[in-house]
């Protein structure tokens, strides 16, 4: 199997290498109109098939790989360092990206995927997917010549081969561990699909925003994705990390949350091009930008660059890393200057106080909250180049710096739908905002009167008061945003004479992008509050004998016992705890800490009690050598399930947005009045 | 009454005002837990970890131990912050401490993303003034406000947008 893979990965690059290079020549043939021997219409043609090749041939690598795993085939070093037999059959399913190869190789199929399903629907517009299939072939190149060359995922074992492997990472051996990796990867590696496009119509100078339509709804699920992704994560590392947080600025979870706020500046002021022409030339680097920032993360994941819990080990393809970098941002800086001209923007803006400028300083503000990330990711390198000295850039520089953008991000998560297109007068703002400011301000006298309060024993408490302004915040953008349903629904209940909820529901339909956005922002709000919640977060850790209490909060835990489990892949030690509050038992939690039989490495499983209002969340952190006691680490993390909550919220608004309006009859003319290109031809001319 | 009227009276009282809101500003910073668990958390754990000190909770870890033992000693001892801060520094290096100081080129990290923050705001205010200045805008949005310089299906889609756009229109009718 490992010869059929190897065998397949070669073939791939052969396949994406021709279709790099006979695309580029059928695409420079058209565009220059030079005789040729061979028609460049077919030409293109050849390379598009091969670029549906290569995805069979990536799938086939993978297979191998996934196969080997099954089987148990410990001859291939990468099955014997990321798998064992006992491992079910889940997480043998997880080894496939569990370890930089591996990842490396389903990064290359997801591509192939993308690549696959836009090459099937190319007669949607012939010519520019000709030029986005080559675009993304030659990214198809890159990590196919890495899996080939610097991290084969089939190289043999040397040596007498072991009965049994190492096994999978016993962090990796969760369930949102299955799931969360190709989520993110499917957000990193789809933002290469809008990447493409935006470069090929740039370098045939497309004519109209049309491009950007076609790419919308891949934008959008890249974005879905690679939010539910980061989401998983933090609840991964909340659920298993066992220090009650789920967000600790490591690099990795910050290279994983900067294309995210690039690609939301982008689904953002793209909306400016498509309804008025304008910022063309800053869509266009957003989204080189948001990719390019994908290939950092995955820099900084992989050469060890800086020092994280979650990188992979130290390796020789962050130089290959860098390279491909540096040829992308030369081809796009190239083709930005050569074609600059075709980015005149159509408009300009007429007033400082409009949506089209709150979407600027959206912009702005989502791009400064990138700056901050990547600035805090990369001062250590910066500090040990200048001074010789490496520092430490951790959470509490995080939480002072990039938590007063976020709240600013909100504040105009909220001003930003009040304000009006083009221009907007005293009256307008005095109407639209007085509801959403008293809502603002009576949160801030709730929270005080709740004893949520910018000071504690009469010192300043940072966490506090940045909770008091989201929670005010919070409250302030609710109520806009509801403001706005409300207002359309009215009109619509005036009209037909329905209820409300049938009036908010027919709205929604009718202009689906714009009210499913909405519920995004609503979500967005939800979890801002959650993130709040973690400023009044209380923990208290005890050694606990048989009957010994715990108190934490409302709650009383007492450890009534201990008991064990195995199985073929670990050994597990319950502590028994009882919860009582009030003096009435509630329920039992059994936090769990587990030895992996494989790699003898221990683990431990968090028991959480999740409600509304809070988690209670419980830790084994081991034995008193000593005395043999459990030693019992609890939390009480106040609406972290809001969390939670809020990624749902965004994922339906999302999908709400994914679907198309209602209206027919005003949607048709709208394609009819904007479609300039003819199509689905391949011709040249540009 | 007329010994609230004496200078000697007004001054105590402010005095005594001004010592009852510095008490109420350091209530509870001579705490020990309160200070232990602060400090902690401006503290990395140094085993490699990454996480701070106040969080590693992993199994077996070789130097929350110690480490937490220096930072109650310190405590204890009473130290400042800084005092305990700098026997740290001096001890596992400048990657103890969970950010950057603020002097030297380390104040830089704190600095730079607000200045981008200004400059960028800055930026944005100057390009939007300079666009309702230019003169050719405004000859671009006269244009634009000229229903005969527009054909026919640009104006649908303008009105299109308007009745989409527009709050006084109905949101999206």
């Amino acid at each position: 199997m490992a010869t059929f893979g190897s065998l397949a990965l070669v073939l791939a690059l052969a396949l994406a290498a021709y279709n790099l290079f006979a695309g580029t020549i059928a695409l420079r043939l058209l565009a220059t109109g030079h005789p040729a021997r061979i028609s460049p219409e077919r030409l293109a043609d050849t390379a598009r098939r091969a670029g549906i090749a290569g995805f069979y041939a990536v799938t086939a690598a993978a297979f191998a790989l996934v196969w080997s795993v099954f089987t148990n085939d410990f001859s291939i070093t990468y099955i014997l360092e990321h798998s064992n037999r006992a491992l079910p059959a889940a997480y043998k399913f997880a080894a496939l990206w569990s370890g930089q190869e591996g990842s490396l190789l389903l990064w290359a199929w997801l591509l192939g995927t993308y690549g696959f399903v836009l090459r099937l629907m190319h007669k949607t517009d012939v010519k520019l997917y000709a030029y986005a299939g080559t675009i993304l072939a030659g990214i198809q190149v890159f990590f196919l010549a890495v899996l080939n060359f610097a991290a084969p995922p089939f190289s043999l074992f040397r040596g007498a081969i072991p009965p049994d492997g190492n096994g999978l990472n016993p962090l990796l051996q969760y369930p949102e561990m299955v799931i969360h990796p190709p989520m993110l990867y499917l957000g990193y590696v789809g933002f290469s699909v809008p990447f493409a496009f935006a470069l090929g119509a740039l370098m045939m100078r497309y004519p109209g925003e049309k491009w950007i339509r076609i790419t919308r709804s891949w934008t959008m699920v890249t974005w879905l994705f690679l939010t539910v992704g980061i989401f998983l994560g933090m609840h991964w590392a909340y659920a298993v990390l066992g220090w009650g947080g789920y967000w600790g600025w490591d690099p990795v979870e910050n290279a994983s949350f900067m294309p995210w706020l690039t690609g939301t500046a982008f689904l953002h002021s793209v909306m400016m091009q498509e309804k008025k022409g304008m910022m063309k030339s800053w869509n266009v680097w957003l989204i080189f930008s948001t990719f390019l920032l994908t290939m950092l993360g995955t820099l900084l994941t992989r050469a060890g660059l800086v020092s994280s819990v979650h990188a992979f080990a130290q390796s020789s393809i962050g130089s290959w890393f860098v390279t491909f970098m540096c040829i992308v941002a030369a081809v796009c800086i190239f083709t930005y200057v050569l074609q600059r001209s075709h980015l005149k923007t159509e408009h300009q803006l007429e007033s400082l106080v409009s949506r089209e400028s709150s979407f600027l300083f959206n912009n702005l503000v989502l791009l400064t909250a990138c700056f901050v990330i990547l600035w805090g990711t990369l001062f250590p390198i910066l500090s040990e180049y200048v001074q010789g000295t490496k520092v430490t850039v951790g959470a509490p520089w995080y939480n002072k710096v990039a938590v007063p953008v976020g709240l600013f991000l909100l504040f105009l998560t909220g001003v930003g739908p009040l304000l009006p297109w083009r221009a907007t007068s005293l009256r307008s703002i005095r109407r639209n905002f007085v509801i959403p400011v008293i809502a603002l301000w009576a949160m801030v006298v709730v929270c005080l009167v709740a004893g949520v309060r910018p000071w504690t024993d009469g010192a300043f408490d940072a966490g506090n008061f940045y909770a008091l302004v989201a929670f005010a915040l919070a409250a302030g953008v609710l109520t806009a945003i509801l403001s706005e349903f409300l207002r359309g629904a009215g009109v619509i209940s005036r009209q037909t004479h329905r209820n409300i909820l049938s009036a908010t529901w027919l709205l929604t339909r009718r202009n689906t992008r714009r009210y499913g956005g909405y519920i995004v922002h609503i979500g967005v709000v939800v979890i801002v509050i959650g993130l709040a919640g973690a400023a009044f977060n209380r923990n208290q850790e005890q050694e606990l004998a048989l009957h010994d209490k715990l108190v934490i909060g409302p709650y009383s835990l007492e450890q009534v016992g201990a008991t064990q489990d195995t199985n073929p892949n670990y050994d597990s030690d319950y502590a028994l705890l009882d919860v009582y509050k009030n003096g009435k038992k509630l329920f039992q939690m059994a936090p769990e800490k587990r030895v992996y039989a494989a790699s003898g490495q221990p683990q431990t499983m968090v028991a959480i009690h999740s409600l509304p209002t809070w988690d209670l969340y419980v830790v084994y952190e081991g034995t008193n050598p000593g005395t043999g006691q459990p030693i019992i680490k609890a939390f009480l993390n106040p609406l972290v399930s809001w969390i939670w909550a809020g990624l749902v919220i965004i994922v339906f608004g999302t999908l709400v947005a994914l679907v198309p309006n209602l209206s027919s009859a005003t949607a048709a003319p709208r394609v009819a009045a904007r479609s300039t290109v003819p199509e689905p031809v391949l011709k040249g001319g540009d | 009454m007329g010994a609230f009227r004496s200078p000697g009276i007004w001054m105590k009282t402010a005095q005594a005002a001004v010592l009852a809101v510095c008490m109420c500003f350091t209530l509870g910073a001579s705490d020990a837990s309160t200070r232990f668990d602060r400090l902690s958390h401006r503290l990395m754990c140094t085993c490699g970890c990454a996480q701070l000190l106040g969080e590693c909770d992993h199994y077996g870890c070789p130097d929350r131990g110690q480490e937490a033992q220096e930072l109650n000693a310190g405590i204890a001892a009473g130290s400042a912050d800084q005092e305990i801060f700098d026997s740290f520094v001096a001890r596992y290096g400048a990657t103890v401490l969970a950010a950057p100081t603020t002097h030297g080129f380390d104040l830089v990290a704190w600095i730079a993303p607000f200045l981008v923050l200004a400059a960028g705001l800055l930026g944005t205010v100057l390009l939007v003034r300079r666009w309702k200045t230019n003169p050719a805008v405004a000859q671009t949005a006269a244009a634009a406000s000229d229903p005969a310089a527009i054909d026919p299906a640009a104006k649908a889609l303008r009105e299109q947008i308007r009745r989409e756009t527009d709050f006084d229109g109905g949101a999206g009718l």
